[in-house]
């Protein structure tokens, strides 16, 4: 593929594709193909894949619904949960709106209950998400990947083969492997391009439904992002920071801002917008295609999971390999999970890796960013 | 050349000339920080010091730091307060700043600022506090510390500014004494002060700084809570601006070195 654009045309197209995606999820609606609204990165995308399905992720970034999520659910809890719920019960996410079933997995305590309340106005399928990641808990979720793909085949009335599920295996591996071809140019010191440029295509890149279409487009892009390197073209040398915790997007990129505006640039992403959700490909030699997604699901390094070991081997490698100078966590509010794992991971950072690491505590509102900049800038100063 | 500091708080701005002039200043932010800081320059020129000339290098901190249009150089009042921190301490100390909107505590470790810490979106713990009580018992904040000192504290428990104040005027309302009233709300702040700063492993020094720095019955308070000794000091509200102005001479004399 031919990319003709300027880089900057393209990281906003990349950025507006969430909401372009609006009317492309219509159309797909219209031509009578099913849509699958996930939440999480536990999500097994290929068994939906399989059956030829959309999927989409329904995490909402706004606060405009916190208000009418709050008439349900308590004020002290997490914004993202709030949010979320707040646009699936206004219908006010257009997403939301279209899925055909909606899946949500028993990761956090906030989630879980939501979805009690989210399924009395929506087809909710609930997975049983193990909180540990031993041998009787990846069985639990290979047999819990299997009902999903059992209730799917019923729901819509069509047989998902094990085939099917191999190609889409293959075809979301190669996603993955383009986006770590673009995000691991950011090994590059000084960096070639921002962290916020980054960030637009992985999180844009998840709402093209087109999944073949990605790995050529992000591959074109990698390549012209290697030639204008080598012609010269790259940001000054800044303090590198990688940014990790809750997931970020819409009101939480302020995070990102506030690195990029006080001088520093963000080189990587251990969270689900990054490298948590696109480091680990699944086992395409694996013969048993549910054992295979079982575990690469399972091994995700999410602070829901008791211990944790796997964020901190994701978290100091992505450390050592992109020169990392300082490391920014961001939590959401009322996120216990990550909250409390927080202490860990400065422990982590601190002792074994005798880097700084910063934790700020947010929520969708933009009340702080006097605060956060303030925060940031200093943390930043003493790099 | 003069070295200007210039730290912009919530409550007061602050500033702090070194080298061919010397000498310190605050005056109320008031509404408007670019008013304060079109002030400032007219005192400082006043004195002779012409900041948009030459002669003189500006650092302007504190949440107002923006606002200063003619600084050469904007620089947050973490960084600031640990390098006065530094010069009125030592390479290796503890800062707690007490003021206005939020309290800090910097760590500082060979010199230079290890971690720090801001309190959240909350004025509790914070010189807000400390102005709101006073005003309610209509006293200044050096006559809180005063009637504080001969009064038995009177538990105030709310963690929430708002819901304190009506505590305090419950008090008022049952007739208990000013003394023990003022001598609740400072222990309130301290000990609030007190849970923020204990979060991180302190060294043996520690010295507070802010608009409260040179009280020393609520370093004596802050003390007792921490079970560390807490070093008042007499013009510990300059820190920010004493860092500002220290910090225009090294970032002058580097960037002169590189050329």
């Amino acid at each position: 593929m031919e990319l003709v654009k300027d880089l900057p045309e393209v990281f906003e197209e990349f950025a507006e594709q969430r909401k372009n995606s609006f009317l492309g999820m219509k159309k797909l609606k219209e031509q009578g193909i099913p849509v699958v609204g996930a939440y999480c990165t536990y999500f097994p995308q290929e068994i939906a894949m399989a059956m030829g399905a959309a999927t989409v992720g329904l995490c909402s970034t706004s606060d405009e619904t916190i208000p009418d999520a709050e008439r349900d659910l308590p004020k002290n809890l997490c914004p993202l949960i709030k949010s979320s719920y707040g646009f699936a019960k206004t219908e006010k996410c257009p997403f939301f709106y279209f899925s055909d079933v909606v899946v949500g997995e028993t990761t956090c305590d906030g989630k879980k209950k939501m979805y009690e309340y989210m399924s009395e106005f929506k087809d909710v399928f609930v997975m049983d998400l193990p909180n540990t990641q031993s041998p009787a808990a990846l069985e639990l979720w290979k047999g819990e990947i299997i009902r999903f793909k059992e209730y799917l085949e019923k729901k819509f009335d069509v047989t998902i083969t094990e085939d099917d599920i191999r190609e889409a295996i293959h075809t979301n591996n190669e996603v993955k492997l383009s986006l770590k071809g673009l995000y691991e140019l950011m090994r590059n010191d000084p960096a070639p391009i921002t962290g916020h440029d980054l960030f637009k295509v992985l999180y844009g890149s998840t709402f093209k439904f087109d999944r073949k279409a990605i790995p050529a487009e992000v591959d074109a892009l990698v390549e012209k992002i290697k030639k204008e390197y080598a012609e010269g073209k790259m940001l000054e040398k800044k303090p590198r920071i990688l940014i990790t915790g809750c997931p970020v997007g819409g009101a939480t990129e302020k995070i990102i801002d506030a690195v990029e505006s006080n001088g520093g640039v963000v080189v990587t992403f251990e969270n689900c917008n990054g490298a948590k959700s696109i480091d680990k490909l699944v086992d395409e030699e694996e013969p048993d295609v549910y054992e295979a997604l079982a575990r690469r699901y399972l091994n995700i390094g999410c602070s829901v999971m008791t211990p944790n070991p796997n964020r901190l081997e994701l978290l100091g490698r992505l450390i050592d390999e992109y020169k990392v100078d300082g490391v920014v966590e961001m939590t959401l509010q009322a996120c216990h999970t990550y909250n409390v794992e927080a202490f860990g991971i400065r422990k982590f950072v601190n002792e074994e890796k005798g880097l700084p690491y910063i934790n700020v505590e947010t929520d969708y509102s933009q009340a702080d960013i006097g605060q956060l900049n303030t925060r940031i800038a200093a943390f930043l100063e003493m790099l | 050349m003069d070295y200007i500091g210039i730290d912009i708080g919530s409550t007061a701005a602050k500033v702090v000339a070194r080298g061919d002039h010397e000498m310190e200043f605050a005056l109320p932010t008031g509404w408007s920080s670019k008013e304060t800081a079109n002030i400032i320059k007219e005192r400082l020129a006043g004195d002779g010091i012409d900041v948009t000339g030459d002669g003189a290098k500006v650092v302007a901190t504190g949440y107002g730091r923006i606002a200063v249009e003619y600084a050469d150089y904007v620089i947050t009042e973490i960084t600031c307060h640990a390098r006065g921190g530094r010069e009125m301490g030592s390479d290796d100390c503890a800062v707690i700043d007490v003021g206005g909107q939020d309290t800090k505590v910097i760590l500082i470790s060979h010199g230079v600022v290890q971690d720090f810490l801001m309190n959240d979106k909350c004025s509790a713990g914070t010189g807000k506090f400390l102005e709101i009580m006073a005003n309610r018992l209509g006293v200044d904040l050096h006559e809180l510390f005063d009637m504080a000192e001969g009064g038995e504290t009177l538990s105030i428990s709310s963690l929430c500014t708002v819901f304190a104040e009506s505590e305090v005027i419950n008090y008022i309302g049952e007739g208990r004494r000013r003394e023990d009233i003022a001598a609740g709300v400072v222990d309130s702040v301290a000990a609030k002060v007190a849970q923020l700063a204990m979060r991180k492993n302190l060294p043996d020094q520690i010295i507070l700084t802010g608009g409260l720095s040179d009280s020393r019955y609520f370093a004596k308070i802050l003390s007792e809570k921490i079970g560390k000794t807490i070093s008042p000091t007499d013009r510990g509200r300059y820190a920010g601006a004493l860092g500002a102005s220290l910090l225009a001479e090294e970032k002058t004399k580097r960037a002169a070195a590189k050329l």
